[in-house]
């Protein structure tokens, strides 16, 4: 699963200008990153390099972790073991991804406690898309065919990021999250082979998610103020924009095997630029969501909190057990 | 006798064994209280496709590394000195593979 917009400004107001290297650290850091370079935990990197990528693999890991209440509410409700098992091992797995990135996050200084606390505190973002409903069983097939088929795409040029740490968490990632898509699409093509009622479930849920995903990739390549420096950093390799056209030409074709039809009226084929054209996202509502006002954002940080803090008491009993079978090793020495 | 006690779970680096006959590989970290649990969360996490056939855990703060910054003083020197390679050395070809 996945962030769109990786890095959204935590708090509002802040820009970013694409800042030249000025001093020789600067120049050779630079260096390194233009000749394809890795940058790794102990080598030197300017303060905003550092910064940005706390920020945006942070809120990769909340969208991790976050990810998996959608899904989780489906485990009990699916419709055989072997759904209920697949979904399992899926929402175990976006855990798993969390904990990969929080990981990739604290190798540059953060501590996975602080980061965890601001998104609980509601100060740090998460995917917008865990921020709609699962409405019926085709949502959750749809989540994996749609959702982390976005994700994938978005993902995979992640793998060739320019630090260490966090690409090698992408390759990870990305080779568990090709599972998620194809159960998902194998989940509605099983549906789509099924009753009428089924059918129509599958097109609402495709419905009412297709919008989302698009918008998953972020601003538009104009409207995208940090993304200049993120290239220039080797942390972006592909624009927003280019990434979404590849999702949209990927896509219809699969929808098309599926059965279903993607709820956009422009969406068509342009012989001319070899690609899809299709229809203006409905940006406001994005930014509106990332602003916390979609239909869940207070529902999952409320259940995320609430798991949290219900685990407590696990944490502290596995502290005083290790601390007790310390002080048992140290008096046997003794 | 007291150890000070800790706030938080401690890291450790996992190292995995993809197959018997291969070296441990370092794959990721974790936080765990103490070396049995991280074990088991290692397997849950670093092992759930049959990644591995053993795992180590160590924990982060015993690791001693290198300084980066001395990478020119440690590692160049091995550079010039090309006759530590095989390719280094004519050998006639009717001897033959050696």
């Amino acid at each position: 699963m996945y962030t769109q917009a990786l890095s959204i400004p935590d708090g509002s107001g802040q820009k970013f200008a694409v800042a030249q290297p000025a001093t020789e650290q600067e120049k050779a850091f630079q260096a390194r990153i233009d000749d394809d370079g890795r940058i790794e935990p102990q080598d030197w990197m300017p303060d905003a390099y550092r910064k940005t990528l706390v920020r945006q693999i942070s809120q990769h890991a909340h969208s991790e972790v976050v990810g998996m209440l959608p899904e989780g509410n489906w485990i009990s409700r699916a419709p055989s073991l072997k759904r209920k098992a697949i979904l399992i091992a899926k929402v175990q797995d976006e855990g798993g991804h969390g904990l990969y990135l929080y990981s990739a996050a604290e190798t540059l200084g953060a501590s996975r406690g602080d980061l965890v606390d601001a998104l609980h505190a509601g100060k740090a973002k998460y995917s917008s898309i865990f921020n709609y409903p699962t409405l019926n069983w085709a949502d959750v097939g749809v989540i994996g065919w749609l959702v982390d088929g976005a994700a994938i795409m978005n993902q995979i040029p992640l793998c060739r990021c320019s630090y260490g740490p966090y690409a090698r968490a992408m390759i990870r990632v990305c080779k568990e999250e090709s599972f998620h898509q194809r159960q998902g699409y194998e989940a509605l093509l099983v549906m789509m082979r099924g009753t009428e009622k089924q059918r129509e479930m599958v097109q609402n849920a495709v419905d009412r998610w297709w919008w989302k995903c698009l918008a998953m990739f972020g601003p538009a390549d104009n409207d995208s103020p940090h993304s200049a420096q993120a290239t220039q950093w080797g942390i972006k390799r592909i624009s927003n924009d280019d990434l979404r056209q590849k999702f949209v030409d990927a896509t219809v074709p699969q929808a098309k095997v599926l059965g279903v039809t993607l709820p956009d009226p422009d969406l068509k084929w342009n012989e001319e630029r070899q690609h899809y054209d299709f229809g203006q996202i409905d940006w406001d509502e994005f930014w509106s969501t990332v602003e916390g006002n979609g239909p869940c954002n207070k529902e999952r940080l409320a259940t995320r909190v609430k798991a949290h803090n219900d685990g407590q008491w696990v944490r502290e009993a596995a502290l005083a057990h290790a601390r007790k079978q310390q002080e048992r090793a140290i008096k046997e020495a003794a | 006798m007291n150890k000070p006690a800790l706030k938080d779970w401690p890291l450790w680096e996992v190292f995995i064994r993809s197959k018997q006959g291969l070296d441990h590989k370092h794959c990721g970290s974790l936080h765990a209280a103490d070396p049995a649990q991280a074990l088991h969360m290692a397997r849950d996490v670093y092992t759930r496709r049959q990644e591995g056939v053993s795992i180590w855990v160590v924990p982060s703060a015993a690791i001693t590394a290198s300084n980066p910054d001395d990478k020119g003083e440690l590692f160049d020197p091995a550079a010039d000195k090309i006759y530590r390679h095989p390719t280094f050395y004519e050998i006639p070809e009717e001897v033959g593979h050696m």
